[in-house]
């Protein structure tokens, strides 16, 4: 593996609050020397004047489609999405076909991006069997297979029983319950939010209530158990202030919300475009206000991107039969530094909210430079244009609500455990 | 219109509007004439594509086409070898390929209709997509209160019931108002689409407080197997709420005229003895659905021959 120096480059760590110039030493898949003036030595040199390091983006919520709708999505080419955007690792949902509700599912999916993905990859089992929100997996087997999370995400827990039980229960393995939460009677048959575009549409709406009634569910019932509840995309001006005010009585409640919720409103499916379709749909101005001072203020703790890659000819067809869901892993850091040229993050924050945090939420290492820690590196451009172009991505899927869009900030170079796997210029590297 | 697509009124202006009302005109004269034929589009296709069943709209665009002497085909999916292995994309498409001037669409689900306008060369109608809009429907309404009253502008005119499942209050609401009308939507709260008065109309909740002073009463039809028990209690308490008889339509004006698209529900929507005379001009408005279809044909697939001119983009 040898060693990597990266010279010159603005040193993003918010595990210790640095932010300045200086160069990083990896040598043996870790950090081994970080500061100002390092002298060079042996190995590759990594100019990085003008570019962001900063510890690998970790995305809490991705769907690979492997096993089963190889068609859409890969471990593979999943992988190589992720780290062409910055990623160097991915949580991946539960709902494969066959679904994530058994050991020997986690340990294939482990399995197969041991050998195939560049990006590290964190499983998600299914909270209960089958997905149907009814008996709870057996989340000590999966926990040791090495899941690191439990959700129905896609689907909602609807009994609230079974949610607490599932809540109650995770307590034997100390990992995050993430809700989907939508209340699907309130969702109903609810295509795009539920307001003057649902109107003009003519399409049924889907209400911002459905989130934020079962947001209020869940919040009481993670208080009750004690468990780590993490709230999945939050959309809502409503749920972001159920989750502050759960956070300051002392609820352990964490949340994510996506890149399309932060800076997308749900205007943009007035063409009937159903890559502009997702659950939760995209919502008015005030809801992505909300969204936006949540993440500001550190209320939603990560950035993920939901990443749901679907086929062509499934998303060319009726607006309310097309499935919901859009990719993002490639798109994330450039569509998200709109935040930080508003000014609503610093590059410090911004660089937290997809590193720090949501490793930590995981419980697993990186989201730091520290000298000792895995060498899991990005490099950040972010003044890069460029014209983002599905077809020319990564990833097997093309239902971006962004394709033909000109895009400012990029990943430049991404490094898994010391190994280069992508820079911008030559591609995805390995495997 | 937008190139030479029909699909939305929301989409036209004022100056368009008046063009198909005034080429309407035209047309309706056509049908008062003993043979009832023009041959204007003669030796043009013309293919009502109606994945969703309809008797009256289909004959009418079919009426309306052969008058202008268009070869007319009809393709029904549910009745031809289309099932979900072929996508509406695909059929229309297939459809395209045999070269036809105009193709009219109807589907059940909203936007479909302009979906098939952008991956088509043929100039594409909307003959009524979910709750989206039915636009043929509000040029005939337009059409039909401008032959009674000499005018739109100034008017008021009242749409009363199931507004949030309606193509036919959406489209009437963006003609009249475009036209200077003030536009009022009548129903119980649940029927009632969410932020409907940013598109600039007022609504109301009392049926009484939405006639008064109204010159237009427009009844939409309760589809009564979807709706009962979840937007409203039953059938007997919306026809006594917003169903419309003699007695309540005396808080409209006295030269108020009334309107539905149909079909009608006799004794829900609308009272039995006022269905079938004046003040309603319902069958008026049936009459006068082909002469505004015959106007939206030409206007449509009338200027240049197929193969003239391509539609920039497509």
């Amino acid at each position: 593996m040898g060693r990597i120096w990266i010279r010159g480059g603005r040193l993003l760590d918010p595990a210790s609050g640095c932010d300045e110039v200086g160069d990083l030493l990896v040598e043996d898949g870790r950090i081994v020397a970080v500061g100002a003036g390092l002298e060079a030595g042996d190995g590759d040199v990594i100019d990085a004047k003008g570019r962001w390091v900063a510890p690998g983006f970790v995305d809490l919520h991705v769907h690979l489609r492997e096993p089963g709708e190889e068609y859409k999505e890969d471990i593979a080419s999943g992988g190589r999405a992720g780290v062409a955007g910055g990623f160097t690792a991915l949580v991946c949902m539960a709902n494969t076909h066959p679904i994530n509700d058994d050991p020997s599912v986690t340990e294939y999916i482990l399995d197969r991006a041991r050998q195939e993905s560049p990006a590290r990859v964190y499983p998600v089992a299914a909270a209960t069997r089958g997905l149907a929100g009814e008996v709870m997996t057996e989340m000590v087997a999966l926990f040791e297979a090495g899941v690191v999370a439990f959700s129905d995400d896609g689907k909602t827990i609807m009994d609230s029983n079974v949610m607490r039980r599932v809540l109650e229960y995770s307590g034997l393995v100390r990992v995050p319950i993430i809700t989907h939460a939508e209340d699907r009677t309130l969702v109903c048959d609810g295509v795009v939010n539920e307001g003057a575009v649902s109107t003009r549409l003519g399409l049924p709406g889907n209400p911002a209530v459905a989130e934020v009634v079962h947001v209020a569910r869940d919040l009481l019932l993670a208080e009750l158990s004690g468990a780590h509840l993490h709230v999945a995309h939050v959309s809502t001006a409503g749920a972001v202030a159920l989750i502050r005010a759960a956070r300051e009585r002392g609820v352990h409640v964490t949340a994510e919300v996506t890149p399309h919720h932060l800076t997308l409103l749900d205007e943009a499916a007035l063409g009937y475009d159903t890559n502009t379709k997702m659950a939760p749909p995209l919502r008015g101005s005030s809801d992505v206000e909300a969204c936006r001072a949540g993440i500001a203020d550190g209320t939603i703790d990560a950035i993920a991107t939901d990443h749901a890659p679907h086929a062509v000819h499934e998303k060319d067809v009726e607006f309310t039969a097309a499935p919901p869901g859009v990719i993002g892993l490639e798109t994330a850091v450039p569509v998200t530094l709109d935040l930080v040229r508003q000014e609503q993050l610093s590059p410090l924050e911004w660089v937290r909210r997809l590193s720090t945090n949501p490793t930590r939420i995981i419980g697993r290492p990186g989201g730091s430079l520290a000298v000792g820690a895995a060498a899991d590196l990005v490099l950040i451009d972010p003044d890069r244009h460029w014209i983002y172009d599905p077809a020319k991505g990564y990833s097997k899927s093309r239902n971006s609500p962004w394709a033909g869009r000109e895009m400012i900030g990029r990943a430049t170079v991404t490094i898994v455990g010391g190994r280069l796997v992508y820079d911008v210029d030559r591609g995805v590297l390995v495997p | 219109m937008t190139g030479r697509d029909l699909l939305a009124i929301e989409d036209l202006d004022r100056s368009e509007l008046e063009r198909i009302l005034e080429t309407s005109l035209r047309m309706e004269e056509v049908g008062r004439r003993d043979v009832k034929k023009v041959p204007t589009l003669r030796g043009r296709t013309l293919i009502n594509l109606f994945f969703e069943p309809s008797t009256r709209t289909r004959t009418s665009f079919e009426i309306a086409g052969k008058r202008l002497s268009a070869d007319v085909v009809n393709f029904s999916p549910s009745s031809s070898s289309l099932t979900k292995a072929e996508g509406i994309l695909d059929t229309a498409m297939t459809l395209d390929a045999m070269d036809p001037d105009a193709v009219v669409v109807r589907h059940k689900v909203a936007g479909v209709p302009k979906r098939i306008a952008d991956a088509l060369d043929a100039p594409v109608i909307n003959a009524g997509d979910g709750a989206h809009e039915h636009p043929t429907q509000a040029l005939l309404d337009l059409f039909t209160v401008w032959q009674e009253k000499g005018r739109i502008d100034g008017l008021t005119v009242t749409i009363i019931g199931d507004i949030l499942h309606s193509r036919v209050a959406r489209s009437n609401l963006y003609a009249f108002s475009k036209l200077g009308a003030e536009v009022r939507l009548a129903a119980p709260p649940t029927m009632l689409p969410p932020a409907v008065e940013s598109l600039g109309v007022k609504a109301y909740t009392s049926l009484r407080e939405a006639l008064e002073g109204a010159d237009v009463v427009m009844l939409l039809r309760i589809q009564q197997e979807r709706l009962a028990g979840c937007f409203f209690p039953s059938i007997r308490e919306y026809a006594t709420a917003f169903g419309l008889d003699r007695r309540k339509l005396r808080f409209a004006k006295d030269d108020a005229i009334v309107m539905h698209p149909g079909p009608i529900n006799r004794g829900v929507e609308i009272a039995h003895d006022l269905a079938d005379q004046r003040p309603s001009v319902i069958l008026d408005q049936v009459r006068n659905g082909v002469a505004v279809r015959m106007a939206v044909l030409y206007l449509c697939a009338g200027r240049t021959p197929r193969g003239g001119v391509r539609r920039e983009g497509s």
